[in-house]
């Protein structure tokens, strides 16, 4: 396509883009007259269609989830058999592992990274980006994003960033190596550790450009849903994915800068001499100049993004459960509205809650009350969509794809994960176990194995979407038991190593008598782990294989209702051939009473007797 | 070596892959491969290991619960130490109860209605009344919580006008040092900026500092008398974390932290009831500060009044350290001064 038609094709966008106005015919007919004669670069590469991008971020996230997780394996080895040495480590690590036992320095350098990449390329970038991407377009009934040179640009700002936090683990120094959450004046002075050098700074760079790719993603998706939903798609036929994902990106919008502001200023300190962060420090046999500031001001500011950024990866996963299990309970979503309103209740709570993670840095205590207060708030919404998912299983006719599998999962985790918020978020009890392996088993329970679960699930379920075939479902069985029984057993243990007094971030824990009883439970954590990393093997093989040699799908493999699911297998340009269809009820009428078929398409009208019934 | 297992692997991986198309192509064949129908078989067997899993789970779950009971939250040794126990083991309950009941109903759904051809779902998409009562039962029980959770944080953060000992842990990598505020039970005063040889605090000139007392490798606290701690850091954030007496504090560079406590039970007291005469009670660093962070520890002894006297007696206060630093130089100059005249 020119750069001429193009902008034609944009103008046209511009017109169609009034409220109530859907005709698109003419975009239709234009694409009719002019087959897309695509170069390998322009499909693949510096593409601009949805359905791609969203391939291009699974990828990434692929590629960036299993080096995470190899990291994991490694710092746990040192965690169940500290200074034992593996030989395999060294050729692999070189002067980070002298005689196959990991360095110190390297092992805070691997917790750091592991953390950043699950956190922000694994459970944001590649969440919301692929199925944000791939989704939204489909089921509002658009022909593309709002933009879709903009979603090219994130999806490229997301592989440089990528790219250049990977890189950083290469170098000389070490990467960064402060904890993901990189507290001044441990990351900001050279000093400190050597991580906190060039490791440090290209940390700040990727997390930068990663930040741009954010907001421009983000951006996108909300004008998108906002103006380009198909004739009848009301707000409140929407299925919950679509839900989940605007308010993500609402949420990445509002908190994502407050980030950039807080690394902005650590840059600032780092390089040019000021004192946001720093004060009285005495370091490497000097007293430093800076003075006046103070590292609590990084911690409200990373934090009023830290904690959204616990939504922004979990609603999209929330999301996507929704979608399966209503799909393969053959069930509508039980309480739809309450879905969305605990949606955008969990939503406004998670920004005024920051301060739990901050009731004993020496903040004002009575603040800690408040924090206290808005924090346990947020187990309402919570427990409405936990007892919301179980309903809907209720008395369904449920379907157990691989897919539905790894969502009632995410239920599970949910809930696991979640009860134990109710202790930390209690600030009496914070005191004793903050920064514990408590707060380990927790986040990586509701947050962690619940948000990659969620991911896991889309990914089964749209498959077919995105690559035209179906998974092997007796690989995902066992790929999803394997995963399931390993997450538990390495996560569930931690409380048990928490409530002892242990702390995170710890090479070792043998210096410390009053653990040595709990060494065997590092063991059995490690060797879960290693039986969770070696199920991936499954998936990887699964979905690599599925890709070219898969069983082919049909256009509505699951009997679906959503709109993604009238567009033809094969991907085109534009989405569907040829009008996009017009919207008439809402999303989730499975096992409709007076139907033949248990599921009804968005795009069939309302009978009668449904309109005198109130349907909408 | 590598190689070898790099071979193993990709053999392996195409092994898989000629194994998959054959049972692929035989499937076709046989014209029943359809992974995107799960059979009534399949929907029964994966029902059944949902069952299989919680009982699993739960069975897993009170296996750690015998086997490492008995380690978690070891006996609170400070007075705050079992209000905070009973809020906990209170929330523990709570929530015990839930994710336990939760996983029944849970899974109970899953193994009752595992699909089967010909069966249809019932079409229930909402009900106010149990959207209400799920909203309503848990507001008013975490108002409860809310409630007890704020008293006890409030009384243990704000621990009433008992005339407290001041002691200062002062951090920095890796170690910690704690000082006395002497008779005078005031800190001398300190700036970072004058930390050098001989004066790792930065004590400034200050009459109130003479009295104070420093130490390193363990500290002492009395059993029954309230200690009040003044935290600070040198270089980065620490945490000075307290797990016997259920009390943690940042440490940051810049500001003055505080947390106050009684300890009530004593060092000896708690080895004869461990049964372990190596036990000790220990201050440890908890925020991430660096490469020995794992390292980073003191002792805390807890003993009697009397003990306690006869122990600070021994130790030097800070005015007594410099005269016998000035003492020191002084000797060295006349010795080198002895040696020209020769």
């Amino acid at each position: 396509m020119s750069a001429m038609d193009s902008h034609n094709t944009h103008s046209e966008h511009d017109v169609q883009i009034l409220p109530g106005v859907h005709q698109h015919e003419h975009a239709h007919d234009h694409d009719e007259e002019h087959e897309h004669h695509d170069t390998f670069i322009t499909k693949y590469i510096f593409t601009q269609d949805h359905k791609m991008i969203a391939k291009q971020f699974l990828m990434t996230a692929i590629f960036m989830a299993v080096i995470a997780m190899l990291m994991s394996i490694v710092f746990r080895l040192q965690l169940a058999w500290p200074g034992k040495s593996f030989p395999i480590l060294e050729p692999i690590l070189g002067k980070w592992a002298p005689g196959g036992v990991l360095d110190p320095n390297f092992y805070l350098a691997l917790v750091t990274i592991h953390g950043t990449i699950m956190v922000f390329f694994v459970l944001t970038g590649g969440l919301s980006g692929t199925f944000s991407n791939l989704l939204i377009p489909l089921q509002i009934g658009a022909r593309d994003m709002a933009s879709g040179f903009l979603n090219m640009l994130s999806f490229w700002f997301f592989a440089a960033s990528s790219v250049i936090m990977l890189f950083s683990v290469t170098i000389e120094s070490g990467p960064a190596s402060g904890g993901w959450t990189i507290y001044p004046p441990l990351s900001a002075l050279e000093q400190a550790m050597p991580g906190s050098g060039l490791g440090m700074t290209l940390w700040l760079v990727s997390m930068t450009l990663f930040i741009v790719s954010s907001l421009l993603g983000s951006l996108n998706y909300i004008v998108t849903i906002i103006n380009l939903r198909t004739k009848g798609m009301s707000m409140t036929r929407l299925p919950l994915t679509i839900w989940a994902f605007l308010v993500t990106a609402i949420l990445g919008v509002l908190s994502f800068p407050v980030l950039f502001a807080a690394a902005l200023l650590l840059i600032f300190d780092r390089s040019f001499g000021t004192s946001f962060y720093l004060s009285d420090i005495y370091i490497g046999g000097q007293a430093l100049e800076h003075n006046g500031g103070s590292p609590i001001l990084y911690e409200h500011l990373f934090w009023f993004l830290g904690h959204p950024e616990v939504y922004i990866v979990l609603l999209p996963a929330l999301g996507i459960t929704s979608e399966v299990i209503a799909t393969n309970a053959r069930k509508p979503i039980f309480g739809y509205r309450a879905m969305i309103a605990s949606i955008l209740g969990i939503a406004f709570l998670s920004f005024i809650v920051w301060g739990h993670h901050m009731f004993i840095t020496g903040m004002n205590p009575f603040l800690g009350s408040v924090f206290v207060f808005t924090t346990l708030l947020i187990a309402i919404p919570s427990a409405v969509k936990a007892f919301n998912y179980i309903t809907t299983l209720w008395k369904g006719n449920i379907q157990f794809t691989p897919g539905m599998l790894f969502a009632i999962g995410l239920v599970s985790f949910f809930i696991t994960g979640g009860v134990t918020g109710l202790i930390l978020g209690d600030s009496a009890l914070d005191i004793n176990l903050h920064d514990t392996y408590f707060v380990v088993a927790h986040f990586h329970l509701v947050m962690g194995s619940a948000a990659i679960f969620g991911m896991f699930a889309g990914v089964y379920h749209w498959f077919p979407k995105m690559f035209g075939r179906v998974m092997n479902k007796k690989l995902g069985f066992a790929h999803f038991w394997l995963t399931f029984a390993g997450a538990y057993g390495v996560f569930f243990p931690m409380h048990f190593l928490g409530l002892a007094g242990v702390p995170r971030r710890y090479y070792s824990n043998t210096e410390f008598p009053i653990f040595n009883d709990l060494v065997d439970i590092n063991v059995l954590v490690t060797w879960f782990a290693i039986l969770a990393a070696v199920s991936q093997i499954i998936f990887l093989f699964n979905f690599f294989f599925s890709v070219f040699r898969g069983q082919k799908s049909s256009q509505n493999p699951w009997k679906s209702n959503t709109l993604e699911w009238t567009t033809p297998v094969e991907h085109i340009h534009g989405n569907w051939p040829g009008e996009i269809p017009e919207v008439h009820r809402w999303a989730y009428d499975y096992s409709k009473p007076d139907r033949e078929e248990d599921f009804v398409l968005q795009t069939t009208p309302l009978t009668e007797k449904e309109i005198a019934e109130g349907a909408h | 070596m590598t190689f070898l297992i790099l071979a193993v692997i990709v053999l392996f991986v195409l092994a898989g892959i000629r194994v998959m198309s054959i049972a692929a192509l035989s499937a076709e064949l046989r014209n029943n491969r359809r992974d995107d129908i799960i059979t009534d078989a399949e929907n029964r067997n994966q029902g059944n290991l949902w069952v299989v899993f919680l009982i699993a789970f739960f069975g897993f779950c009170a296996w750690q619960l015998y086997a490492y009971g008995d380690k978690i939250l070891p006996e609170a040794a400070s007075a705050h130490g079992p209000a905070i126990d009973n809020l906990f083991y209170t929330t523990l309950a709570l929530i015990t109860v839930v994710f336990i009941l939760t996983h029944i109903v849970l899974v109970f759904q899953a193994y009752k209605h595992a699909g089967k051809t010909g069966k249809r779902a019932t079409y229930f998409a909402h009900s106010n009344k149990l959207e209400l009562i799920w909203t309503v039962i848990p507001a008013v029980v975490l108002t409860g919580l809310i409630a007890y959770g704020l008293t006890v944080w409030n009384d243990v953060i704000y621990p009433g006008d008992k005339q407290a000992t001041v002691i200062e842990l002062y951090s920095k990598q890796f170690d910690w040092t704690a000082r006395y505020a002497g008779k005078d039970n005031t800190l001398g005063r300190s700036d970072f900026r004058t930390i050098g040889e001989g004066n790792d605090l930065g004590l400034i000139e200050d009459s109130k500092s003479d009295d104070d007392i420093i130490v390193k490798g363990e500290f002492h606290l009395v059993k029954g008398e309230p200690v009040q701690f003044k935290f600070r850091s040198r270089d980065v954030i620490h945490s000075a974390y307290m797990p016997h007496f259920r009390a943690q504090m940042n440490c940051v560079p810049g500001m003055e932290t505080m947390f106050e406590f009684t300890p009530t039970i004593t060092t000896a007291e708690m080895r004869e009831k461990l049964n372990n005469p190596e036990f000790n009670y220990v201050l440890l660093c908890n925020k991430i500060c660096g490469a020995a962070h794992y390292n980073m520890q003191m002792d805390i002894i807890v003993e009697s009044k009397a003990d306690n006297l006869k122990w600070l007696a021994e130790q030097k206060t800070w005015a007594q350290t410099k005269a016998a630093a000035t003492q020191t130089a002084t000797n060295q100059e006349s010795t080198a001064t002895a040696t020209l005249d020769k």
